[in-house]
C-alpha cells in the first residue's frame, strides 16, 4: 500500500523534452513507473524513452487516460502548466519546479481548491511508492518497500534519511517531498492524514526546516488525530535569523519560525525528535520495534 | 529582496499612494541641496535595511538646509545593526496628528495575501498583535476575485472602531482617503510581485492629509524575471562580497562565524549538516547550497569561496547524489585544489549517485573520507582544531 501513487498512476509528464524532463523520464520509465505521455507544445509526435508526446494536456489525456501530471517546465511557464492540467481533468499534479513567483502559486493554488485538485510542490522532489512508481527525481535505489511513511520540505536531506532507512532494512509505503516553497500545494497535515490513513504505513518521518508556521500545525494535528508513531527532525538549528537558506521559504522572519519553536511543538505534540539527521532512523527502528 | 525605504516610498507613489516628494543623497552636500530645494524643515533618514533607524540616531529633523547637511554628515557612514549608511532620504518634515498601521503581507498558511490595519502606528506590529490583538483588522483576499470594496470597508471601520474617542473625528474625516490606500496597496503588492508592502506608519497631518511616512517593501526574488526595474535596484551593498560572488555563480551562500566551511548539496541538507557540525561541538562558517546537478566548475567556485574566508581550519563537503553525480563533485574538488594550493584539510563524504566512482578519484588524491555525516563532521572538527592549534604554535615560535 501506498499514498498518492502507486501501481495504478498513469503519469503524464510536461516539459517532458526539457533536458530534465527527458533524463528524469527515462529513469522513472526505467523504474517501472507507468509512464503513459509527455507534453511540449510544438513537438507532438515525437517520442522520448518511448512515451508519446503531444502538443497539449487535454490531446493527452484523451489519448492515454493519464492521471497525474509531473512538471519540469521552466518557472515562468509553470502557473500555466499546472492550471492546463487542472483544466484536463487531471487530479494529482507534481511540480518539481523550483523559483516559480510566489503570488503565481497564490493564484493556482485558489483556482486549484475549486477544481479539486491536488498539486505537490512546487519545489519539490517528488514522491516515490518504492517497487511501485516513481514520480519526480528521488532515486529510485535509494528506497525499498515497507512499512515507513516519509515527508518531508527538503530534497537531498531526505535521500539521506531514506538512504539511512534503507541501509537498516526498513522500507517505505512513500516518500513525499512537499518543497521547499512558502506557499505549498500540500502541506505536512495533508499528508499526515493521508498516511493515517493507509493501513500499510506504521510509523511516520516528517522532516521539516526553519521558516513557517507548518511544523507547529503539524505537530497539534499529531497530538489530535494521529495514533501511529511519529519521528521529526527540523533542519536549521543553526540559521541565523532574517538570512534565507537556500529555500525560498527557509527563513527566519521577526523570531517566529526558529527551529526551537518547531522542536518544542513536535516534542509537545509527543514526536520522537532526531537531534541530527544520523538519529533518525535510529529512533525509526526503536518505534518499530516498540509498536 | 529588500527595498530601501525611499524606493518603496518611490514605488507607492506610482501606485497612487500619498508620499511626500524627498530625494536620496550620497553626500552631505546633496543632503544640503535637496533641503534647500525644499525648503522648509526636512527629516534626514538613514537609509538601511534594518528596524530600530530612530533609536539608534539615524533619524533627525533639521531646521534648514545647513542643520540637513551636518547632521546628514553625522548619519552618512553611520553603522546600525551592522548595517553602514550609504544613503540618507531628505524629505519635507510633516506636523503628524495620529499614526496607523497598514500592510500586505504573505499568510503562507492561508496561501493568500493578507492585509492588516490598526491605529497603533509607528510601533512594533508584532508587539501589538502579541499584546493587543483586538487593535488589529486584518481580511485575506481572493487572488482571483481581487481585493473587494466591502474588505476595504471592513478594514477602515475595523480601525475606526478599535480607536480611543478623542483620535475617532480625524480618522472618520478620511475613511475613503483610507480605503483609496488600502486598495492602492493590494495594487502595488500584486503588480509588483511584493512579499510583503508595509505602510508605517501610516500618517494623518494635522491639515488632515493622508500620507505613507515609511515604507518597507520585500520583493519576490523568483518573480525578478519579469521585475526588470526593480531587479536593477538590488544593492549589492548589503550582500558580502562572498554572498556576492555565489549568487552570480549561481549558488546559495551565508555567511555565518565558525571555522569549519561546509559544501553541501540541497538547502535542508546543508543546514542539516551545519546543525551535525553544532551538535558535535563545531562551529559552520557557512552555509552553501550548490545546488543540483551542479557541475564540476560550480563545485570549483564554491571552494574558492569557502577557501577565501582566513578563518576557515577544515571544510567539510557532504554530497548526496540525486541529480548532482558523486564523480562531478570529485573532479571539481580535485580541479580546485589544483589551482588553489591551499593547506586547510577537507572531509569529503559522498553518498548516492555516481557516489563510488566519486571516492575512487578521490582515493587517489589521498583525500579525507568520511561514510556518515556525523562521522564526517567529528573528523572536520577534529582537523579544524589542529590546524588552528598548529597555527598558534608557529606564532609562538
Amino acid at each position: 500500500m501506498s499514498i498518492y501513487v502507486d501501481g495504478t498512476t498513469r503519469l503524464l509528464v510536461q516539459g517532458i523534452t526539457g533536458r530534465e524532463g527527458t533524463f528524469h523520464t527515462g529513469h522513472m520509465v526505467e523504474y517501472g513507473t507507468n509512464v503513459v505521455a509527455g507534453v511540449t507544445p510544438g513537438k507532438g509526435g515525437q517520442r522520448v524513452h518511448g512515451v508519446p508526446v503531444y502538443d497539449t494536456v487535454a490531446e493527452a489525456v484523451a489519448e492515454t487516460d493519464a492521471n497525474c501530471s509531473l512538471i519540469y517546465v521552466p518557472a515562468r511557464f509553470c502557473a500555466d502548466a499546472v492550471l492546463e492540467s487542472a483544466d484536463a481533468g487531471i487530479p494529482l499534479v507534481i511540480t518539481i519546479t523550483e523559483q516559480v513567483p510566489v503570488h503565481d502559486m497564490i493564484r493556482v493554488t485558489t483556482a486549484l481548491q475549486a477544481r479539486g485538485t491536488t498539486m505537490i510542490g512546487p519545489n519539490c522532489p517528488g514522491l516515490i511508492s518504492p517497487g511501485s512508481a516513481k514520480v519526480g527525481i528521488i532515486p529510485g535505489s535509494i528506497c525499498t518497500p515497507g512499512p515507513v511513511g516519509l515527508v518531508s520540505r527538503s530534497g537531498t536531506l531526505t535521500y539521506e534519511v531514506l538512504f539511512a532507512l534503507t541501509t537498516r532494512g526498513i522500507g517505505q509505503t512513500t516518500a513525499v517531498g512537499i518543497g521547499g516553497d512558502p506557499v505549498q500545494g500540500t502541506k505536512f497535515i495533508d499528508v499526515l492524514a493521508a498516511f493515517e490513513a493507509d493501513p500499510a504505513t506504521k510509523a511516520i518521518v516528517m522532516i521539516g526546516e526553519i521558516g513557517g508556521s507548518d511544523e507547529e500545525a503539524a505537530a497539534a494535528y499529531v497530538a489530535e488525530h494521529v495514533g501511529k508513531p511519529v519521528i521529526g527532525f527540523v533542519a536549521g538549528q543553526t540559521a541565523p535569523a532574517g538570512k534565507q537558506m537556500g529555500h525560498a521559504g527557509a527563513i527566519i522572519s521577526g523570531g517566529s519560525g526558529t527551529a526551537a519553536g518547531k522542536i518544542a511543538a513536535f516534542e509537545n505534540a509527543g514526536i520522537s525528535v532526531a537531534r541530527h539527521p544520523d538519529e533518525i532512523a535510529e529512533l525509526v527502528a526503536e518505534r518499530l520495534g516498540a509498536g | 529582496m529588500n527595498l530601501y525605504e525611499y524606493q518603496a516610498k518611490q514605488l507607492f507613489g506610482l501606485h497612487g499612494i500619498p508620499i511626500k516628494e524627498g530625494r536620496v543623497a550620497r553626500t552631505a552636500a546633496e543632503a544640503r541641496d535637496i533641503a534647500s530645494s525644499l525648503g522648509g524643515p526636512v527629516v534626514v533618514k538613514a537609509q538601511v535595511h534594518t528596524g530600530g533607524r530612530g533609536k539608534a540616531g539615524g533619524v533627525k529633523l533639521a531646521s534648514g538646509s545647513d542643520e540637513a547637511e551636518s547632521i546628514a554628515a553625522k548619519i552618512l557612514g553611520m553603522d546600525i545593526k551592522g548595517h553602514r549608511v550609504g544613503q540618507v532620504l531628505v524629505d519635507p518634515a510633516v506636523d503628524i496628528d495620529s499614526e496607523f498601521y497598514l500592510a500586505c503581507v504573505l499568510d503562507r498558511g492561508a496561501r493568500r495575501i493578507l492585509i492588516m490595519a490598526s491605529g497603533e502606528g509607528g510601533v512594533d506590529i508584532e508587539q501589538v498583535a502579541a499584546e493587543t490583538p483586538e487593535r488589529i483588522t486584518s481580511v485575506h483576499v481572493d487572488p482571483g476575485l481581487g481585493l473587494q470594496s466591502y474588505q476595504a470597508r471592513r478594514l477602515a471601520y475595523g480601525v475606526l472602531h478599535a480607536l480611543p474617542d478623542a483620535r475617532r473625528p480625524a480618522f472618520a474625516a478620511v475613511l475613503r482617503d483610507f480605503q483609496h490606500v488600502v486598495a492602492q496597496l493590494y495594487e502595488t503588492c500584486v503588480e509588483e510581485d511584493a512579499t510583503l508592502a508595509e505602510i508605517n506608519p501610516l500618517v494623518i497631518t494635522t491639515d488632515g492629509q493622508m500620507l505613507a511616512l515609511d515604507g518597507k517593501v520585500t520583493i519576490d526574488d523568483s518573480a525578478l524575471f519579469r521585475q526588470q526595474e526593480l531587479a536593477s535596484l538590488r544593492d549589492a551593498g548589503v550582500e558580502t562580497g562572498a554572498e556576492r560572488q555565489a549568487r552570480e555563480a549561481g549558488l546559495s551562500y551565508v555567511d555565518l562565524d565558525g571555522s569549519i566551511g561546509c559544501l553541501v548539496n540541497g538547502a535542508g541538507l546543508a543546514m542539516a549538516t551545519m546543525d551535525v557540525i553544532k551538535f558535535f561541538g563545531g562551529e559552520p562558517a557557512n552555509f552553501l547550497d550548490i545546488g543540483g546537478g551542479a557541475q564540476a566548475d560550480k563545485v570549483a567556485e564554491a571552494l574558492r569561496i569557502i577557501l577565501a574566508d582566513a578563518r576557515v581550519n577544515s571544510v567539510l563537503i557532504n554530497i548526496f547524489g540525486g541529480i548532482t553525480r558523486g564523480d562531478e563533485v570529485a573532479r571539481g574538488i580535485l580541479a580546485a585544489l589544483e589551482q588553489l594550493d591551499t593547506d586547510v584539510p577537507f572531509v569529503v563524504r559522498i553518498e548516492g549517485t555516481n557516489a563510488e566512482e566519486g571516492r575512487a578519484i578521490l582515493a587517489d588524491a589521498a583525500m579525507n573520507t568520511a561514510t556518515t555525516l556525523a562521522e564526517g563532521a567529528q573528523l572536520a572538527i577534529r582537523l579544524a582544531d589542529e590546524r588552528k592549534q598548529g597555527q598558534s604554535q608557529e606564532v609562538v615560535a
